[in-house]
């Protein structure tokens, strides 16, 4: 008796699309559908408050006012400088930390377990926190330079250009530090033990060891984190939008607080979506490059894989 | 002699400096845990009281509504919301992971790197930037205001990270394992559940907790498409401890402190797997 051909899903070379069906279908319907349309909408006149502009075709208009716009740019190049601080002083902590626990040999895992307590904190609850911590009147963070002595006045640490983007990136990088700090420590685990030896025998220094076996080793966990964190970065949206609410005077806005401020509180979706293109592009770009950088480690490394 | 010194003065050193770090990365978070316990005069008093003088859980009683003075924030709602949303979503996205990160781990088909890139960069797109179009699609289906709503938009955010994690552990078990088990009799699907899921597991324990986490803490999405208890989340309701003016520091940090447990706990038992997974899941590809 023959047996039924199978159907075309059962078939082997069907197998793995159809494994994958559930997350491409969910990524188009949350992400791709609603990217298309706020596409589309950056050409229009869109705004919340008159559903019939959506169908106000106004060509590359709201391009055209980014461009000449001053606030965007000065917002796209601070989340530049915010973000290029940010990652580097995460990536030199992180390793900092990790190092420092990889040495330790008694009570490691309880180390461990404080040292990812800020990973378990809600982006906006890292926030508030910080808010009431730089708070310039009840802040812990005044009351205790008063009590030391170090300050007689309130120091407005959220109101003061400089220092509301200082206390802004602290909050970041208090929150994100671990995240490097334990996938940096887990690259020193995964790391040979062989080579490390006999460096030591052929006479090397520990900075001769760390700058030339540890840290190319460790660099594909450093570009992993990295990606990590550039796929990460609207994030940084809560910690900004309940800290300063990018003020005082935009001094602190960064691209996603003023885009929502454009989109929600001026109601202008169509400048707001065409923003947020310009801004995808960026985050783009930022993990494109990590990813090359990412694999070129990789091939560095060769056999050690 | 001095070798051993040095040694000695190196450990010190270590154990300092790793005390100190330690230091700053606990005590923002335990000052809002102390301050969860402290009457709100105490909050704000001038100068400050560094040790709470009468600790007690007034602020907690106060915002579930027991005791004398209420504030009515319906936090318990808001709970329920969250551990439904946060679950439902963290159960499904590990479902679609699985599904998907063992279809790049075992197979070659074609656009099998397209799809892998394309999947990554769907995760560059920043929340905020997916809330305005994903706001309007939304309330076209009627799905604003609801848990479902949330629900989907979690599992899309997390099916990336997901999948890469669970493609990077199904990768370390050896193909021959279920390819012995299929020539003893298994069917593939029977391979997969005795053989290769079993040792998974702890892989995908992490990518659950990391799919738990970003689901449990979001924000900016949750707060424009929520807008009662029907869905309200935690981190939304902490917004409703502010008013215009003024921010009632201690009841907020009560609040803070039920958003963390869950979270600290759930960490705390699956930290181990952690640091193995990823190791594994991260940078092998």
């Amino acid at each position: 008796m023959a047996t039924k051909p199978p159907w075309f899903w059962q078939r082997e070379k069907y197998t793995p699309y159809l494994l994958l069906l559930p997350a491409v279908l969910t990524l188009l319907f949350v992400v791709l559908v609603p990217l298309l349309f706020s596409f589309y909408t950056s050409f229009t006149g869109y705004r919340l408050i008159r559903p019939e502009s959506l169908w106000e075709w106004v060509g590359l208009r709201n391009y055209r006012r980014i461009f000449a716009d001053g606030d965007f740019w000065s917002a796209f190049g601070k989340t530049i400088i915010f973000l290029t601080i940010a990652l580097n002083v995460e990536f030199l902590l992180g390793l900092g930390i990790a190092l420092l626990i990889n040495k330790i040999t008694w009570g490691q895992r309880t180390l461990r377990t404080i040292m990812m307590f800020p990973m378990m904190f809600s982006p906006i609850l890292v926030g508030y926190q910080f808010k009431f911590v730089f708070n310039d009147n009840i802040g812990i963070l005044n009351n205790a330079l008063q009590s030391l002595g170090l300050s007689d006045g309130a120091i407005p640490w959220l109101v003061d250009k400089y220092l509301a983007n200082f206390s802004i990136i602290f909050a970041e990088v208090w929150m994100s530090t671990s995240v490097f700090a334990i996938l940096l420590l887990a690259g020193l685990f995964a790391m040979p033990r062989d080579p490390l030896e006999a460096a030591k025998v052929d006479g090397c220094n520990p900075w001769q060891v760390f700058r030339h076996i540890t840290l190319p080793f460790l660099m594909p966990f450093v570009f992993i984190a990295m990606t990590i964190r550039s796929l990460d970065v609207a994030r940084a949206y809560d910690i900004v939008d309940v800290m300063t609410g990018g003020g005082p005077a935009g001094r602190t806005e960064l691209l996603w607080t003023l885009i929502a401020r454009t989109g929600y509180d001026n109601a202008r979706m169509g400048q707001a979506n065409a923003m947020a293109y310009i801004s995808i592009l960026l985050s783009i770009a930022f993990t494109y490059y990590f990813f090359t950088k990412l694999l070129a480690a990789r091939q560095y490394m060769g056999g050690a894989e | 002699m001095s070798g051993s010194l040095r040694k000695k003065t190196g450990a010190v050193v270590t154990w300092l400096l790793t005390f100190i770090l330690m230091l700053i990365i606990c005590l923002p978070g335990l000052w809002v845990v102390l301050t969860a316990f402290r009457p709100n005069g105490e909050v704000l008093a001038k100068p400050p009281i560094w040790i709470p003088q009468n600790p007690n859980l007034d602020n907690f009683a106060k915002i579930f509504g027991l005791g004398a003075n209420q504030v009515a924030i319906p936090v318990s709602s808001y709970f329920m919301n969250s551990l439904i949303i946060a679950l439902t979503s963290t159960a499904i996205a590990l479902l679609i992971g699985m599904s998907g990160g063992y279809a790049f781990a075992r197979y070659r088909f074609k656009f099998k790197n397209g799809m892998f890139l394309g999947m990554m960069l769907s995760r560059t797109v920043p929340g905020i930037a997916l809330s305005l179009p994903i706001f309007m699609i939304w309330s076209r289906l009627g799905l604003i205001d609801t848990k479902m709503g949330l629900i989907i938009v979690y599992v899309a955010l997390n099916i990336p990270f997901t999948i890469w994690l669970i493609d990077g552990f199904f990768r370390q078990i050896p193909k021959e394992m279920s390819e012995a088990a299929q020539v003893d009799g298994c069917t593939r699907w029977q391979a997969f559940w005795k053989i290769e899921f079993p040792l998974a597991k702890s892989g995908i324990a992490s990518a659950g907790i990391f799919a738990f986490l970003t689901s449990w803490n979001e924000y900016a999405l949750a707060s424009n498409l929520t807008r009662s208890t029907d869905s309200k989340t935690l981190p939304v309701g902490l917004m409703d401890f502010t008013a215009q003016f003024t921010i009632d520091w201690a009841g907020m940090s009560a609040m803070a402190v039920i958003i963390i447990v869950p979270a600290l706990i759930l960490t705390f038992l699956v930290q181990k797997h952690l640091i193995a997974g990823l190791t594994f899941g991260g940078v092998k590809g």
